[in-house]
């Protein structure tokens, strides 16, 4: 058979399965070791569904929540500190998780501090990500004075915890930008500080395995027959380095949620115009001394259970990609 | 040895100079100093004459070798928030910081060492499980949800324990503001330190149990049992001994976190120490304390690395071996 036919007949079949492409992928996903692991592990199928559960309600937050918390026209100041799940002593009105003092729904609240919660969560980790993953790309692959430098930054801020890191980036940045501007801007620093913060983790994984993997033969094969540096590290080291890298950045999911919770608590996070859960926190921290403890429990509870399940996810991920523990 | 040591030291001074190199860029080139120590109704003879004075007109190096040795005499420049030099702020709130960082640091090191102990013995009991259930959410825990947790239960709730402040200090040596010596103190101590601590200490728990596993499936302890050593003999004389290796390391380098996490609990807390002069400045853009924190923070963290590093190298005879062109 010459070459052409061969490829011919390697792609027939191919083309008449397009339609079930997707569907052959499902079948191959159920048959996977992956969706083994997790058919069999009841914490993760609850942690799952709760990150899926807090994820949509993030997503349709403002079409679902009673009341836009941040528009003072749709504040009533009567109905503050109304009790959860029960109606409010002179209006009657019912808040399922109660009222701050201002009359503001905590459910409605809790929707949108969860959207700016994991939206700086999601963006910091995929941009730290991203800057993580090239520079360990470069740093393995390349070797070399450049090698030396990326890691001897990365070992320097490895020095340091990241949420003091995330601090000090989130001050300098802070002080960089012009006063009347400083509230729009927050969250972006907050995303770039948080990012900033994470990206050693990355690159050290990366370039481990890049290590590794620039001296296999496949990559010897890409450059015999004369492919760029560019096109191997892409096409062909990436996709290879890239299981360890889904861990960490499930863990850092975790991580950065948290980091932006506490910076918020501080006071140096979020706006107040902008309220994360971190913030809410924040507010909540002056009821608690006077009994309303339900404006601070109940943004706490879903940060915590936010946390949690994103950690047991993590560590879920990492026991199944580990080929030791097969 | 010697080569190891100055290899060593020659990392922390690298990385000091670093860290001095952004505090250093921080304080000139953030915002503008005569800006900010002029009033609005400066000349510009007074600007010229406080540039002339505070020299700012000289090359950069320059300028970054007198920074770095004022910073070596304690000299960090003066708050633009609080009007007041920076060293002096410092000298005054360390000493809360410190303590309420050392307190922690015991905390976390004796209950982890243990239950970490307790948890390896018995790895299969009812109270080991459920120490080490709870030990996952104490992980997952922010440490600033730790403090509000433990003042809702213990100081609103029962009202055993204040929610805020150091209670009544003791002066000693004539600068050093101590807690540990009065009944009030003391108790506005008990919240912070647990919140501080509970972190580490799940993780030294977690260290020290993982080891012990390790430790009591080895031959040696074997061996003691046949020769029929007492139980605890084994447990702490042979089996802990031989996992503290890795624990010194671990609670070393967590040092340096309790006293950033530091800034978190003395947040929650109103606790008067560095760590919330630090977070106040980054909310006014105080550059000079700001700097001055980082310089702080860098040495004690260099510091504490260098010596577990040390230590490590002292402990652990095959770190000394091992390391390839010199013996010792």
């Amino acid at each position: 058979m010459s070459d052409s036919a061969r490829e011919q007949a390697a792609q027939t079949p191919e083309i008449a399965a397009e339609p079930g492409w997707l569907k052959d992928k499902w079948a191959r996903f159920l048959d996977s070791d992956i969706y083994y692991s997790f058919k069999r592990s009841p914490v993760t199928i609850v942690a799952f569904t709760l990150v899926v559960l807090l994820m949509l309600g993030a997503l349709v937050g403002p079409w679902i929540a009673p009341q836009n918390p941040h528009d003072p026209a749709q504040l009533n100041l009567m109905d503050g500190f109304t009790a959860p799940f029960a109606e409010n002593q002179f209006t009657g009105n019912f808040y399922l998780l109660g009222t701050d003092d201002q009359g503001r729904d905590l459910f409605s609240a809790i929707l949108y501090g969860l959207r700016i919660s994991l939206i700086v969560g999601i963006v910091s980790v995929l941009f730290a990500g991203v800057l993580g993953v090239t520079l360990g790309l470069v740093a393995g692959f390349f070797g070399g004075w450049i090698d030396t430098l990326i890691m001897r930054i990365a070992d320097i801020q490895l020095t340091f915890p990241s949420i003091l890191i995330a601090m000090l980036i989130y001050g300098v940045a802070r002080g960089l930008v012009p006063v009347d501007m400083r509230d729009e801007a927050a969250i972006y620093i907050l995303i770039v500080s948080i990012g900033l913060s994470e990206w050693v983790q990355f690159a050290r994984t990366v370039r481990g395995a890049t290590l590794v993997e620039r001296e296999k033969e496949y990559v010897q094969a890409a450059r015999l027959i004369g492919l760029g540096r560019g096109p191997i590290m892409l096409r062909h080291v990436l996709p290879n380095v890239m299981g360890p890298v889904l861990v960490i950045a499930t863990i850092g999911l975790a991580l950065a949620i948290i980091a932006e919770a506490t910076l918020s608590f501080l006071g140096v996070g979020a706006p107040p115009t902008q309220p994360s859960l971190g913030t809410l926190i924040r507010i909540g921290q002056d009821f608690l001394f006077s009994g309303e403890w339900w404006i601070i429990l109940f943004p706490s509870m879903t940060l915590l259970v936010l946390a949690l399940s994103v950690n047991l996810l993590g560590d879920w991920l990492r026991d199944v990609l580990n080929p030791k523990l097969r | 040895m010697l080569a190891f040591i100055i290899r060593r030291v020659g990392q922390a001074v690298i990385v000091l100079f670093t860290v001095g190199l952004v505090a250093f860029a921080i304080f000139r080139f953030m915002g503008d100093p005569v800006e900010n120590m002029l009033g609005q109704e400066a000349t510009v003879a007074d600007r010229a004459a406080l540039i002339e004075r505070l020299g700012l007109n000289d090359p950069i190096p320059i300028q970054y070798l007198r920074f770095v040795g004022g910073a070596l005499q304690g000299e960090f420049g003066i708050s633009y928030r609080l009007g007041r030099p920076v060293s002096e702020l410092i000298v005054e709130r360390l000493p809360a910081t410190l303590e309420l960082a050392m307190v922690s640091a015991l905390f976390a090191l004796a209950f982890g060492v243990m239950l970490g102990v307790y948890t390896g013995i018995r790895r299969d009991g009812f109270l080991a499980n459920v120490i080490m259930s709870s030990s996952l959410i104490g992980v997952s825990l922010p440490t600033f949800l730790i403090g509000i947790l433990l003042i809702w239960i213990f100081a609103v709730e029962f009202g055993w324990l204040p929610s805020f402040g150091r209670g009544e200090t003791v002066t000693l040596f004539g600068f050093w503001e101590s807690v540990l010596f009065t009944v009030s103190g003391l108790k506005s101590l008990i919240l912070p330190a647990i919140t501080l601590g509970l972190y580490q200490m799940t993780l030294i728990m977690r260290l020290v149990r993982s080891e012990m596993l390790e430790v009591l499936r080895t031959d040696y302890i074997r061996f003691a049992r046949a020769r029929g050593l007492r139980r605890q003999a084994i447990y702490f004389t042979h089996a802990l001994k031989n996992t503290l290796v890795p624990v010194i390391t671990v609670t070393g380098l967590q040092l340096g976190s309790i006293i950033a996490f530091a800034i978190i609990t003395e947040t929650v807390f109103q606790w008067p120490g560095v760590g919330l002069l630090f977070i106040n400045a980054i909310s006014f853009v105080d550059i000079p304390v700001m700097a001055a924190y980082l310089l702080l923070v860098g040495a004690v963290f260099v510091t504490i690395n260098l010596i577990v590093d040390l230590l490590y190298f002292a402990i652990d005879p095959r770190v000394r071996f091992d390391s390839p062109g010199k013996g010792a």
